[in-house]
């Protein structure tokens, strides 16, 4: 245990302190009024738990002062030029470098002498948790910029999925390896092995996952990233990092599952199930016609309503149209019509990925109703607007048992007089559905890129 | 073993005190919160600055450790806060 660290008295207090600082930033987060004050403290709590560290230290400060002046320019370079639409996958992207620094941690105290049995088990689940998070995110982080279009089915998603399998009997072998191996000499490079195979296992864990999936495995690595640092403060008994880990890795778990729940789907099913092929879906042979109609067709449609509803999607967001979306409602507005804005919890890539665009754009908050209140309102409504979503609005959650997203609760946007759809092509959504609204008799479809649609759309609102 | 065992106490209830801090957000900030914690998972940083630093790969392992958990730490607290104050600004 000398072998790891003497942790001061004074050093601990500061640790004590920061914990509180983390336990109310992340309460006060959780609250519209305090939430920036909450990010500030928790940033506060971060600053004083690492300069503590830095004060107590006797090793090499070049290796301390370049690694964070590099990552912390890196980090902000990042988090100042991404485009707010980008954000997913930039939060993923950060999760998995979190993960590669506690798998870094283990690793490092691995190499260290005179390990226990119990820390060399710590070791090595904390090199199994932070290399599936770093590994893993990565993929997500592909699977949401697009960059990856692997997914299931492929020989290459199988070679990795068998990997994941392999990975778990290879943990338990490798956390018991020092008790076997004074019974059966062990291969000395075993270690290396075991590093190289959790970083494929974590490939293998997200990759046959469908992007539509991605929120709520961002939201779970973020739990495990939270968990690998409680590990690894376990590890070098650290008990700020074990604090704030397991906030983090409590909270994760809670917005894991509340998302689940909003797709009335387990966990479970999201991770290793996935939805059922669409082939299976009973849809196609009732499909109507599509009637699609040009941007001065919508705004005569517009113009006579006296109540709008505007369903954002993930089309909103590729297309960054959400300036223009909010555009258009406040022309629409000075022409005498009601607009509001009907928000699906997992509509985006994010939870309340919606919520942060439409705020970029300034649309007032009260204007923003959630799903039931939207669901509410929806019978009186003269038009909704769907911009770019898909999934969210899809009647077969509701009345075709055959779909693989039956049951998921979805915003009833067919209770309303008229529909109007923008979509860039009838491709059907991230889910691989086909979505009988777009064959609704009441429903015409605006193809096209959503913020040149829209665009043109407000031109023909300004003519007048 | 003693000090495990009350590290392994304090780990748990910080669990449950997460569960209560979380369990009552509203949807809007969600992500904002996702992205908040993301940023506090960064205190593994603390963990890599205490790591020994004896000879070329445990060299390397530690820069490796503090340079990618900085970035975790300065790019989730800053893209936190631009997010939050586009919420503020009305």
């Amino acid at each position: 245990m000398e072998s790891i660290t003497n942790i001061s008295a004074i050093q601990n207090l500061v640790y004590i302190g920061s914990s509180v600082l983390f336990i109310l930033g992340i309460k006060m987060l959780g609250k519209e009024a305090t939430a920036v004050k909450g990010n500030y403290l928790s940033a506060l709590a971060m600053f004083s738990a690492v300069a503590i560290t830095c004060l107590s230290l006797e090793i090499d400060y070049k290796v301390i002062v370049a690694g964070v002046l590099l990552g912390g320019l890196i980090g902000s370079a990042i988090a100042i030029k991404v485009k707010m639409t980008a954000i997913p996958e930039m939060v993923a992207l950060f999760n998995g470098f979190g993960g590669l620094a506690t798998f870094l941690i283990a690793w490092s105290q691995f190499n260290a002498p005179d390990n226990s049995l119990f820390q060399h088990a710590l070791i090595m689940l904390t090199v199994y948790i932070g290399g599936i998070t770093f590994s893993g995110s990565l993929v997500a982080y592909g699977k949401l910029s697009e960059r990856i279009k692997l997914g299931k089915g492929s020989w290459i998603t199988n070679v990795l999925i068998s990997f994941f399998y392999l990975s778990l009997p290879a943990l338990v072998y490798v956390i018991f390896e020092p008790s076997i191996s004074t019974v059966i000499p062990s291969v000395p490079s075993y270690f290396l092995f075991f590093l190289g195979l959790t970083l494929i296992a974590g490939l293998g864990f997200v990759t046959p996952i469908g992007g539509g999936d991605m929120p709520v495995v961002i939201s779970l690595l973020n739990s495990l990233s939270g968990i690998a640092a409680a590990f690894a403060g376990l590890l070098l008994l650290n008990n700020v990092l074990i604090v704030a880990g397991s906030l983090v890795g409590a909270s994760g778990l809670i917005l894991t599952v509340i998302m689940a729940k909003a797709m009335n789907r387990t966990i479970g099913n999201i991770l290793f199930v996935g939805y059922a092929s669409a082939t299976q879906s009973s849809g196609e042979v009732e499909q109507g016609e599509v009637k699609p109609i040009s941007a001065e067709d919508a705004y005569l449609i517009l113009e006579n309503a006296s109540s709008v509803l505007i369903v954002p999607g993930y089309g909103m967001a590729v297309a960054q149209a959400q300036h223009v979306v909010r555009e258009m409602g406040e022309l629409l507005e000075e022409n005498g019509t009601e607009v509001k804005y009907g928000i699906h919890p997992v509509a985006g890539r994010m939870p309340g990925h919606m919520n942060v665009l439409l705020a970029e754009a300034n649309v007032p908050y009260p204007k923003l109703l959630d799903m039931d209140e939207a669901n509410d309102i929806l019978p009186n409504t003269d038009v909704v607007v769907v911009v770019g979503a898909n999934d969210v609005v899809n009647p077969a959650a509701e009345d075709s048992p055959g779909s693989p997203i039956y049951g998921m609760p979805v915003l009833q946007v067919w209770k309303a007089k008229n529909v109007i759809v923008l979509k860039r092509s009838m491709s059907p959504g991230y889910a691989g559905i086909q979505n009988p609204l777009f064959f609704n008799d009441k429903t015409k479809m605006l193809f096209g890129d959503a913020k040149h649609t829209l665009s043109e759309l407000t031109k023909e609102v300004k003519t007048l | 073993m003693e000090m495990y065992i009350l590290l392994g106490f304090v780990l748990l209830l910080s669990i449950f005190l997460g569960l209560e801090l979380i369990a009552k957000v509203p949807s809007t900030l969600h992500t904002p919160l996702m992205s908040g914690a993301n940023a506090i998972s960064g205190i593994a940083l603390v963990g890599a600055l205490m790591l020994s630093g004896d000879g070329q790969t445990q060299n390397l392992l530690a820069f490796g450790a503090i340079l990618f958990a900085s970035i975790n730490v300065f790019g989730g607290y800053l893209v936190t806060n631009r997010m939050l104050s586009m919420f503020k600004k009305k």
